[in-house]
């Protein structure tokens, strides 16, 4: 069997991607230090054009190349548009940030470009292999971003704690892999699915045990309680940037992973995993909210809000129908807009020798800056999941799929948990409006930094009056 | 004639010495990563058992490439603990607790 032409193009926005990676890393050699901008010119040049690509090659049907190891479906699409303008986003906070501190350099965009092409091909993959490398390829560029500030102690310590359960995390998931081709003799998504039966009638002890070790693989991977003593450590240290990107994209491409294992791979086994989504849920909702309360550090109350939310993410898949795959979809592009506003804040009132991630650095942000508490106040409502904000559209959703198939009880426990969440976002509003600020110097951020940032905040608002769009989006993706 | 099951218990006991080692140990960093190999060699062993016994070579494909990823992550692990160590002064798993809340 030969590969032609056609073979390639399902891939095309991938293989430009690498090509232009590849070629970014050689000018960023040859430019000299105050030409630096070009790097970073680049690489958004190069995520517009792979989005326009991935925009134009939207497909009606699924198509499988290279030997059914790569897929182009419409969910993937659609996750990959977001991936890439999440990237965007980031890498523009991150400029005047990394400038300031003296590390805008070009191993922050060529790794981050690694990084989306990582999430890429996890997000196309069709087999066990293609999955398992591009997740490899994400962590691994990861690892690297998160100990970029090499003289700092914090960030070099979660890149270690981070570098340990993600490999750890990784073997686990291996194991499973190992065990689920054991059981039925192929790495193809498709086959592994017939050769478990849509009812689960191939189902084994040995699969079964492949199951388990693929599920608690991926919540190592997603944060999820009770594998989620990484989250808030590598919040907190790394660079918040790297905190930015990680908390953002690489989310997106987490939902995918969970819908190519469990849902394509292995949907006959749904009644399986979906007792097992249903503990992580619970017990992420639960640690999540509850923890982050007793924080006084944004970025690590941010970590425990992420494991939260990632139990939320879960409820849809439990519901486990094509609306309830939607609106869980839905419920990750949210959460990742709101993750970006929110440490795109943080970013834009920090300065040089100042983070501004802890609680007490909003103290009073309302006497110093009306419009950025404004902005804020948006971002914090929005995650606590008020209306008419994005965010209770979202947390809506995913409830209402619960509903439609009587899982009523587990509707409720999230909703309780989701008022005891409402606590530590309050917190923050009333120390921006209610209490005198400690610091009076003025917001300096840059122009351009300021427009996007307010476009981010307005953008979650007017999305959140006119939420049909972004959902009719994700239930297209899922409709066949 | 060695059974798949032996291979298959070999990689069970490789994998939960690698698991052990990373959750008992709290003396030594490199000691943590050798770990992590561990597990991933017993996920190869695995592999290879599978694959001769199902007669696919699908699963011998893929060890080369756990191989060559293990690679790249212990060239990555490793550089992480140069800069940690150049920070600390210490590769002590214990003494990683300046993150904490």
């Amino acid at each position: 069997m030969s590969l032609m032409l056609n073979d390639f193009l399902p891939a095309a926005p991938e293989i430009f991607l690498l090509s232009m990676a590849c070629l970014i890393l050689i000018v960023d050699v040859y430019v000299p230090e105050r030409y630096r901008l070009v790097t970073y010119q680049l690489s958004q040049a190069t995520l517009v054009v792979t989005a326009i690509l991935v925009m134009f090659l939207y497909p009606t049907e699924s198509v499988l190349t290279f030997s059914d190891s790569f897929v182009l479906d419409r969910m993937g699409s659609v996750l990959k548009v977001f991936v890439l303008l999440m990237t965007y986003f980031a890498f523009f906070y991150s400029k005047e940030y990394l400038r300031a501190r003296n590390l805008f350099k070009g191993e922050f965009y060529l790794l981050g470009l690694f990084a989306v092409l990582g999430m890429m091909v996890l997000i196309s993959g069709h087999s066990l292999l293609t999955l398992y490398l591009g997740l490899e390829l994400l962590s691994l560029a990861l690892y690297a971003l998160v100990a970029l500030h090499r003289d700092s102690t914090a960030a070099t310590e979660a890149a270690m704690k981070y570098f340990i359960l993600a490999a750890l995390a990784s073997g686990i998931l291996l194991y499973g892999i190992s065990l689920l081709y054991g059981a039925t003799a192929t790495l193809d998504i498709s086959e592994l699915h017939s050769a478990i039966g849509s009812e689960g009638e191939g189902r084994n002890i040995v699969l079964m045990l492949g199951l388990v070790f693929v599920v608690v693989g991926i919540a190592f991977k997603l944060g999820a309680v009770p594998f989620h003593m990484w989250v808030p450590d590598l919040y907190q240290g790394a660079p918040t940037p790297v905190t930015l990107f990680i908390g953002t994209a690489p989310k997106l491409a987490g939902f995918a992973m969970l819908m190519r294992f469990l849902v394509d791979g292995m949907g006959g086994l749904r009644g399986d995993w979906g007792d097992m989504l249903v503990l992580l849920a619970i017990l992420s909702l639960a640690v999540g909210n509850v923890v982050a309360i007793a924080q006084t550090n944004l970025k690590r109350m941010l970590g425990y809000s992420t494991i939260a939310h990632m139990g939320y993410m879960f409820l849809g898949l439990i519901a486990g129908t094509a609306a309830g795959y939607a609106a869980s979809m839905f419920y990750i592009i949210v959460y990742a807009l709101m993750a970006m506003g929110s440490f795109g804040m943080i970013i834009l009132l920090s300065r040089a020798g100042f983070e501004s991630d802890r609680l007490d650095d909003f103290r009073g942000l309302n006497e110093r800056s009306p419009w950025y508490a404004f902005l804020m106040l948006i971002l914090m409502l929005s995650m606590a999941g008020l209306p008419p904000f994005l965010g209770f559209w979202a947390k809506w959703s995913v409830l209402r799929e619960l509903v439609a198939v009587d899982m009523v009880w587990l509707a409720v426990v999230s909703v309780v948990f989701s008022l005891i969440g409402l606590f530590y976002y309050i917190r923050i509003v009333r120390l921006m409006y209610f209490e005198k600020p400690t610091d009076h110097s003025a917001v300096a951020a840059p122009g351009d930094m300021r427009v996007m940032i307010s476009t981010n905040a307005l953008a979650i608002l007017a999305l959140g009056l006119y939420p049909g769009a972004l959902m009719a989006v994700c239930i297209s993706a899922f409709a066949i | 004639m060695i059974a798949l099951s032996d291979f298959l218990i070999l990689g069970a006991i490789m994998f939960c010495l690698g698991v052990a080692g990373i959750y008992i140990n709290r003396k030594n960093l490199i000691i943590l990563m050798m770990s992590l190999e561990l597990m991933l060699l017993a996920v190869n062993i695995n592999f290879v058992a599978f694959s001769h016994y199902l007669g696919d070579v699908a699963g011998q494909i893929f060890v080369f490439f756990i191989l060559t990823v293990a690679a790249a992550e212990a060239a990555i692990g490793l550089a992480i603990l140069v800069v940690l160590f150049r920070n600390r002064q210490t590769i002590n798993v214990g003494e990683l607790d300046s993150l904490k809340g």
